[in-house]
């Protein structure tokens, strides 16, 4: 047996062809990926990077427009913008991140077996019904002015008002799954409901859910900021982009950068997980990519 | 038909209790004392007593629950803590500038939305496809008061066009009520014209690639009768469909819209009654917004015969 040699593929390393190959058929993905990656090294590293004490009062200093000294100016407390907003991006991703995947986890749990089971179904999807009902700021608005307002309590809020969302999606997926033949032939081998359910069934959500987590999490900073804005959010003490943006509102027309610069971040953070969303419904979907 | 209309009117009814229930069992369900979060950090326990009181928390849950909904049927939604006045004599006032902000914002938004769409799915694949598609993205990224800021900055402060903020009623005139209702419109509806593009131009590619759109163009039918009368009333069912959905998207942005342009609507009214921690009409509001959100989608419900005389109820 003669053994042929192949001549050395001349690319560098194959991880930077994986990216290459990956970057020609989504662009825009793994353009959001990398800003979204930029934006959470940034609130990891917020420390580091130049920022002062995002709580400091220097009255002396107060809204002072963008400078070599303070890059994004100073608010009306003299706190400097710049470390603000970088900090802000604490706030934002956690509860971005935060809310999506609680609402899956919960989402998940209701939909698998609300979906399995019809009589549980027809009560549990009147409920959902109702809660998707209520416009998702009032809904968030309704628990915020009830309790004291905390990062968790924004959280919990906005959960809640997702959670409906994902249970609709995963019943729509978990109704069209038990009807497949090797979903039959579990049943018919004698296998329980937790193992179908856990086996058979919960593999086949992860994709859509996935790419659901990703819209959820911008949905979700959005509406963190939202909160934030109306002073039904994150507590004022702590600089998020929504609470800046909020302390401003009063300022805007002489001091328009304190809400340009949380805004701009703001933006660009949804934008990149929308794009990395887009993407991976293209990559799992390449079906639905044609139309959407 | 009739049946139909009445299982649905039945289905609206029980989304609207589980609505109702929600709303009002928060105050039990909400950790800690809910009258003491409503008083703030300076009240007396007599306050928090009172306050209790009338909120009507120190009766039991049923009891409670009960006289609420008895007087929701009367059509009395509570009065405010704050102001004592009836929550719907506090809504009444404001409903003016939310109506004339959401319907014009609908307006125009189905006016812009639906073309660019249909146009979108013509030229599928096309640098105005990638476009319309791009700028759809970024709508659903930038937030509503980031893009209200932006437009009062270019359109009122730097080219001093319009108003900067606040609202005129219709009897001052056409001009001051629209010219104040412009920038609102656009900062509220851009989100929701990206939605209503974006299923639009997906239910048209659908339709076309069905093959009596290729008969259509085979016979010769001008493109524009072919995209309007035959490929577009095809897709009106998922359109509609989103136009109700999207409603809720409207009323969620016309809080935010209301508080960045100072219009003294419903959604001003929330806010302040969130700064206030004013249950009662918040209580009300989710309602009202819930109850116009059910009652427009069981409209689109109906509306869709005629875009689909096939569909049999």
């Amino acid at each position: 047996m003669t053994t042929a040699v192949l001549p050395a593929p001349k690319s560098a390393s194959p991880t930077w062809q994986w990216f290459r190959d990956a970057f020609r058929r989504h662009p825009t993905a793994i353009v959001g990926a990398m800003v979204l990656a930029v934006m959470v090294l940034t609130a990891l590293l917020a420390p580091w990077l130049g920022t002062v004490d995002p709580q400091t009062l220097a009255p002396i200093q107060r809204l002072k427009p963008p400078s070599g000294e303070h890059w994004f100016g100073t608010d009306m407390l003299g706190r400097d913008v710049y470390s603000r907003v970088i900090y802000g991006s604490r706030i934002s991703l956690t509860v971005g991140i935060a809310v999506a995947a609680f609402s899956i986890a919960v989402g998940l749990a209701i939909g698998l077996v609300t979906g399995y089971i019809r009589w549980l179904d027809a009560i549990v999807m009147r409920v959902m019904d109702g809660l998707m009902s209520i416009p998702s700021v009032l809904l968030a608005i309704a628990l915020m002015a009830l309790t004291k307002a905390s990062v968790g309590n924004v959280i919990l809020a906005i959960t809640l008002a997702e959670v409906p969302r994902v249970v609709r999606l995963v019943r729509g997926l978990v109704l069209s799954l038990r009807e497949q033949p090797y979903v039959d032939a579990a049943v018919a081998a004698g296998t329980n409901l937790a193992l179908i359910l856990l086996r058979h069934i919960l593999p086949n959500t992860v994709a859509p859910l996935l790419v659901q987590g990703t819209y959820i999490c911008a949905s979700a900073m959005i509406l963190e900021a939202i909160l934030s804005f109306i002073g039904a959010g994150t507590p004022p003490n702590i600089p998020s982009w929504g609470n800046i943006m909020a302390e401003a509102r009063s300022l805007f027309q002489i001091a328009g950068y304190l809400i340009l610069f949380p805004g701009l971040f703001l933006s660009l953070t949804v934008l990149a997980v929308n794009l990395l969303g887009d993407g991976m419904r293209d990559a799992l979907d390449p079906r639905l990519a044609r139309r959407m | 038909m009739i049946v139909y209309v009445l299982r649905r009117l039945g289905a609206t009814l029980i989304v609207m209790a589980v609505v109702a229930l929600f709303v009002f069992s928060l105050l039990f369900l909400t950790p800690g004392d809910p009258a003491a979060v409503i008083a703030g950090d300076v009240a007396t326990a007599d306050d928090i007593q009172r306050i209790r009181a009338k909120l009507g928390l120190n009766e039991p849950f049923l009891v409670q629950f009960g006289g609420w909904v008895g007087r929701l049927l009367h059509g009395d939604l509570g009065t405010s803590i704050f102001t004592n006045l009836p929550v719907t004599t506090l809504i009444g006032q404001r409903v003016q500038p939310t109506v004339s902000l959401t319907l014009l914002t609908l307006v125009i938004a189905v006016l812009i939305a639906v073309p660019v769409g249909v146009v979108a799915a013509a030229k599928a694949g096309t640098w105005t496809d990638r476009l319309v598609m791009g700028c759809s993205v970024l709508a659903f990224s930038v937030p509503v008061f980031v893009l209200a800021y932006l437009l009062i900055g270019l359109f009122s402060i730097r080219l001093e066009w319009l108003p900067v903020q606040g609202y005129r009623p219709f009897s001052d005139g056409l001009w001051p009520w629209l010219s104040h209702l412009i920038l609102p419109s656009i900062a509220l509806g851009t989100v929701y014209m990206a939605f209503i593009a974006r299923i639009t131009r997906a239910a048209m590619l659908d339709v076309l690639s069905q093959d009596y759109i290729r008969t259509a163009n085979a016979k010769g039918l001008a493109p524009r009768a072919v995209l309007t009368r035959h490929a577009l009333k095809n897709a009106g069912v998922p359109i509609i469909t989103v136009i109700g959905i999207g409603i809720a998207l409207l009323i969620s942005g016309a809080i935010v819209t209301e508080t960045v342009f100072a219009i003294p609507g419903i959604g001003r009214l929330t806010v302040d009654a969130i700064l206030r921690r004013d249950y009662p009409i918040i209580q009300g509001v989710i309602l009202l917004f819930s109850g116009v959100y059910v009652l427009i989608n069981l409209l689109v419900d109906l509306s869709y015969r005629l875009f689909d005389p096939r569909i049999r109820y």
